[in-house]
């Protein structure tokens, strides 16, 4: 018998791809899948609307990347998942952001707790003035962890997690700063996951680095999932395309698209999508 | 002809990248016409047992195979180079694959052009071409319907070619049957008619190739694969 040809659903040819690691085509992750849901999100800089109305669910231990030209709101939505725009002023929010279920935007939640299971990573790599081992551990010890030898297996875990430990594990007590800026970055991306975070905001994070370390964090990212739930914002779409499972495209404060990036890069079904990847943006 | 490659393909902001894509696009069609020719001419040299333009044919077709690595090499370039994605990669990857085919059917012409020497040599008969020669105008047909789909991404006139490949393959399997029976009847017949046998199925391959090239406007223009799957659910699904 031939397979049946289904609008919803990519061409299998009645082959199973549900038993490959990667899934193909999983346009929606059930909902026990969903780490963070978006809901009717809207932010305003003063009274100018920076998001306008943003539904969006992001799978569990999967890389989703936000993707869209300047100033089209994916970096202020990637930092209301840390409340990173809690600093700014300005800012007012409405809307729901669900953590595992959990709101994270009401006045109750403590945003240091937050920041611990949502850890974030910029575009600058921004080790402190410290050593490699106490940038590591810094997060650590602001917990109150002093147990030597856990600390010592902890950066260890970190570092080898974070691609770094082979290129600094004779050095731990050197300044961070003599690191080169991919090491610095891989440094960064230790320290966050060192306090075991649940999900890594990566904004950036490859822009400043040239293509070898750049690649590295790729490298990294891909190893990261598997423990983590990541979201990037990135401008480089050959890097979305490169490292994520599901790329969602925005452009002025609206979330065009959002699917898995096997067929967002090759049948985008939006035409400002296709506009932008494949650069017809005027 | 109007060229699909015209309104919203050629608004890159790189003006150089719609360049090279209208390239790759008028080469294939290029590539195409020079291999319409070879078929049309090989069919005649068949059909009139003439020798010195089946020998013409066969020289030729190394026309058709430096255009494909000309083509595979730029398309190859682009994909390096330009890194394209949606609308844009499915062209550089249908233009991959219909060059592939139209050069396959290069090959079948001068596979014509080859049976076309070897049975002038036997005198066939005039009256057992007929069939021949009406199979080859249709899978002819199909070949120059099918660029024209490929020219303007049509996708209505894609489908059309599809469908008529099950006509080209009737009229294949009655020529078959037909030099079955002359082979039984008179074991002579039997060197004219493997002849005609295999140029039948040359051109019931070209009919098939042009079928693929279809595929791939179909994929160009809806993004979707529909290799291997029912002609019926297809157009459902295209159609709506």
């Amino acid at each position: 018998m031939k397979p049946s040809l289904n609008m919803k659903t990519p061409l299998t040819h009645g082959v199973d791809i549900s038993a490959l690691g990667r899934k193909i085509g999983q346009d929606a992750p059930s909902r026990a899948d969903i780490c963070l849901a978006v809901q009717n999100l809207k932010l305003f800089y003063g009274d100018k609307l920076a998001l306008k109305s943003i539904d969006l669910e992001i799978p569990r231990k999967r890389v989703t990347a936000f993707i869209g030209p300047s100033g089209c709101g994916k970096s202020t939505l990637l930092r209301c998942f840390n409340r990173m725009n809690d600093l700014i002023d300005s800012v007012t929010i409405e809307g729901t952001i669900l953590l595992d279920g959990h709101s994270i935007l009401h006045p109750a939640v403590n945003v240091a707790d937050l920041r611990r299971r949502v850890g974030m990573v910029f575009q600058k790599p921004n080790p402190f003035p410290k050593s490699i081992y106490e940038n590591v551990t810094y997060g650590l010890r602001i917990q109150g962890v002093n147990n030597r030898r856990l600390l010592d297996e902890i950066v260890e875990r970190s570092l080898k997690r974070a691609a770094l430990w082979d290129e600094v594990k004779d050095r731990l007590h050197d300044s961070a700063m003599g690191l080169s800026g991919g090491q610095q970055q891989r440094l960064v991306i230790a320290r966050a996951i060192a306090i075991e975070p649940e999900v890594i905001l990566l904004d950036e994070p490859a822009s400043a680095l040239d293509p070898i370390s750049t690649l590295k964090i790729e490298e990294l990212i891909y190893e990261l999932k598997a423990n983590y739930t990541i979201v990037i914002v990135t401008h480089n779409m050959q890097q979305a395309a490169r490292v994520s499972d599901y790329t969602a495209f925005m452009y002025m404060g609206e979330l065009i698209e959002f699917g898995p990036t096997d067929r967002l890069f090759t049948t985008p079904a939006k035409k400002q999508t296709e506009d932008y990847i494949t650069g017809r943006y005027g | 002809m109007a060229n699909f490659l015209d309104n919203e393909t050629l608004q890159h902001v790189s003006k150089q990248f719609d360049n090279e894509l209208l390239d790759v696009h008028s080469r294939i069609l290029r590539m195409g016409g020079l291999v319409q020719e070879q078929v049309g001419l090989a069919v005649r040299a068949l059909s009139d047992g003439d020798t010195e333009l089946a020998e013409q044919v066969i020289a030729d077709d190394y026309k058709i195979n430096s255009m494909e690595v000309s083509i595979d090499e730029e398309c190859t370039q682009i994909l390096a180079r330009r890194q394209p994605t949606a609308r844009d990669l499915r062209l550089v990857v249908a233009s991959i694959k219909a060059i592939t085919d139209l050069e396959r059917i290069g090959d079948e012409a001068k596979r014509i052009a080859r049976h076309a020497v070897d049975m002038a040599a036997h005198f066939p008969k005039r009256n057992q071409f007929t069939d021949l020669a009406h199979l080859g105008a249709h899978a002819g047909g199909m070949l120059r319907d099918s660029l024209d789909a490929f020219a303007r991404m049509d996708v209505e006139q894609a489908l059309r070619v599809v469908q008529e490949d099950k006509m080209v393959n009737s009229e294949y399997e009655g020529i078959m049957r037909q030099q079955l029976t002359y082979m039984m009847e008179d074991p002579r017949s039997i060197p004219v008619s493997l002849s005609i046998m295999w140029s039948a199925r040359s051109l019931e391959r070209i009919g098939d190739r042009s079928c693929n090239i279809c595929e791939y406007v179909i994929y160009y223009v809806k993004g979707k694969d529909i290799r291997h799957i029912k002609l019926e659910e297809v157009e459902k699904d295209l159609r709506g």
